[in-house]
């Protein structure tokens, strides 16, 4: 009998999916822990501490970020499907819906325009690429969608994928603090701005405080997918051609 | 068994959605197009099915995990984000803030202009 080789097993952890997929929940998994721990404070994000601890292991362990993803792309799926079910919180709140989807139609559209003008004008004064600014341009928008918008007006659709998650991650850890600075207590109010800036995360978060909330900010999230996809190519032409 | 239905009736949405925007060259993703169909089929059926129910609070329930595999492809983009932090981290924090702010100061007003009779719901009073 031959002695079990740890390198052997290493050798067959590194290349199988079932490491990348296994670590991505262990540390998800601790974070939600850590955040119930520390009473839910929206700092203690679940998604960054995750991704902290993650990059912390495949760095110490020199695991590549694309052998990484062959086990963690099985998550990464899920967001297609869980896009779709955000049609049922929605539907759910219908009766508001019916009475609100004018103003909520003008604040979606608003808001999208506001967010791509905006982070391309401020990254180019500040000195950011071509290749950066477009990345940032749709950076409010849900993750897929997003990175189609990216490669269509020629950013990077890897990069423009982080910067959405941290974009996500800044509107669900400042957003209800705002809300509350500026008396701003609606929550459908609340609920579309966060869907507006942050995307399925700030939803996430949005859920957490009510399912009002979460309803609202999942249909605004699924509205200004749409609109990102509509005006953002339009928009970078636009300045493109003014600037 | 009915956490299966509710699961294979998002994916078959999912599935007429990726395929409708790749026959149709649309610039949506096919999710969206998938819930967009399945909120019209909500609305056809006139309520929630048991196991549509469960399947999408499952998923919904633990959304933020989803993103993690994403977010840590930070990592392969570590010099750019080192060259470039600065306007990069400005615009991450300033317009994200600003769009939350514009957005919900529209809603706002426009609610208050074209729906005149919707009150808020106020839950703190202070």
């Amino acid at each position: 009998m031959n002695e079990p080789d740890l390198a052997d097993i290493w050798v067959y952890l590194a290349a199988s999916p079932l490491l990348g997929l296994t670590m991505t929940l262990l540390a998800y998994l601790a974070a939600f822990r850590i955040y119930q721990r520390a009473g839910g404070s929206p700092l203690l994000n679940p998604v960054l501490v995750a991704m902290a601890l993650i990059i912390l292991v495949l760095l110490v362990s020199g695991i590549p970020y694309q052998d990484y993803f062959e086990g963690a792309q099985f998550v990464h799926f899920l967001l297609g499907p869980a896009t779709v079910a955000l049609a049922v919180p929605l539907y759910e709140q219908l009766s508001r819906l019916r009475q609100l989807w004018l103003p909520v139609s003008l604040a979606i559209v608003s808001g999208v325009v506001f967010a791509a003008v905006s982070s391309i004008l401020l990254a180019r004064v500040l000195g950011a690429t071509s290749q950066t600014q477009l990345s940032l341009a749709p950076k409010s928008a849900t993750a897929p969608v997003a990175m189609g918008i990216s490669d269509a007006i020629g950013g990077l659709p890897s990069l423009t994928a982080v910067l959405v998650v941290v974009t996500g991650i800044v509107g669900a850890v400042l957003g209800t603090r705002l809300f509350q600075w500026f008396g701003i207590r609606d929550d459908s109010v609340k609920g579309i701005a966060m869907g507006v800036a942050a995307h399925g995360i700030g939803t996430a978060r949005a859920f957490q405080v009510s399912k009002q909330m979460g309803a609202f900010s999942g249909l605004a999230m699924a509205l200004s997918a749409f609109a990102t996809a509509m005006l953002v190519p339009w928009i970078v032409d636009w300045i493109e051609g003014v600037l | 068994m009915s956490f299966l239905v509710g699961v294979t009736l998002l994916l078959v949405l999912q599935l007429i959605g990726e395929v409708t925007v790749r026959l149709l060259a649309w610039p949506v993703p096919g999710p969206v197009l998938g819930m967009i169909l399945l909120f019209v089929f909500l609305l056809a059926r006139k309520g929630v099915s048991e196991s549509l129910a469960t399947a999408s609070s499952g998923l919904l329930a633990h959304l933020s995990l989803l993103f993690v595999p994403a977010g840590v492809g930070v990592m392969v983009h570590g010099d750019r984000l080192m060259a470039e932090w600065l306007p990069v981290v400005a615009v991450l924090l300033v317009t994200t803030v600003l769009t939350m702010l514009v957005t919900a100061a529209v809603m706002m007003l426009a609610t208050r202009w074209l729906v005149p009779g919707y009150r808020t719901e106020e839950k703190d009073h202070e």
